[in-house]
């Protein structure tokens, strides 16, 4: 069976899996959030259709205020 | 190299030295991150800062940010311009009293070969690491993201995805109308430009 890997963590891949699907099976519902898949960023308006492939390294960073 | 650049640099690891004083790095923001950044930055030696804030000197921006009561009312990154040419007038500084948008950063930021992203709002942090990133998917930025309160030192920490470094704990977010605190945040952009001259010496990928 195929996996992912998001922070450090194994999640099962799907065919068709978007960062989205993702972002959902990983119950993550921060409300700004950066994400790179394979270390290239994906902008925030590509998340429904940008596909995940199997074996991704996908990093999703939580932004939080304060500066 | 001038007289008073010779002195204060006697003794300095030349090596370092020359990678630094070569080097042309942004902060996007001089609030308490991005004024004690600077100023780590132009001690060191960094020959070239691009500095951009819109805002001005608050009386209650110097519980944390480097800023002095006769500064007051001066446009933040004219105030922090001037501090670091006390300090180190071999650092130049380009200041933009300007809010950084994904239409002009390119024209503010353009030079620099690394990014320190030392804004206060969340969402602002966002536009900034997506436009820079997808602007210069090679070149670093160094961002912060949970910098709020008091101790809890043990909790800071860097994450990295490529080119991207995060540096803070992730969790404590400031609240609105609590600032954040002098000590915390000093640390939070002190690791920042820590990481910043790391990369630049070349010691770290």
């Amino acid at each position: 069976m195929a996996q992912i890997t998001v922070n450090g963590q194994q999640l099962e891949w799907e065919e068709g899996m978007t960062v989205n699907r993702v972002l959902e099976k990983m119950n993550y519902s921060w409300r700004l959030l950066v994400i790179k898949v394979n270390g290239t960023l994906i902008k925030k308006e590509a998340w429904n259709e940008s596909k995940v492939p199997p074996g991704a390294e996908v990093s999703v960073f939580h932004l939080l205020s304060g500066g | 190299m001038d007289k008073f650049s010779a002195e204060l640099y006697a003794g300095y690891d030349p090596v370092l030295l020359e990678a630094w004083r070569n080097a042309t790095v942004g902060i996007a923001g001089a609030g308490g991150l991005g004024s004690n950044a600077a100023i780590a930055l132009a001690r060191a030696g960094i020959g070239k800062l691009i500095i951009a804030d819109y805002d001005n000197v608050s009386a209650s921006n110097l519980t944390r940010q480097q800023y002095f009561q006769n500064q007051i009312g001066l446009p933040k990154v004219a105030a922090l311009q001037d501090t670091l040419r006390r300090i180190n007038p071999s650092t130049y500084v380009s200041a933009y009293p300007s809010r950084v948008t994904p239409v002009n950063l390119d024209s503010i930021f353009g030079k620099a070969t690394i990014l320190i992203e030392a804004f206060d709002d969340a969402g602002e942090k966002e536009m900034l690491i997506e436009t820079w990133q997808s602007l210069f998917p090679q070149r670093y930025i160094i961002a912060a993201s949970g910098i709020a309160g008091v101790g809890k030192n043990e909790l800071i920490k860097i994450e990295q995805s490529g080119t991207l470094f995060i540096v803070g704990d992730g969790v404590s977010e400031v609240e609105p109308g609590i600032l954040p605190i002098s000590a915390r945040v000093a640390v939070v952009a002190n690791m920042q430009a820590n990481l910043c001259l790391e990369i630049l010496a070349g010691k770290r990928q």
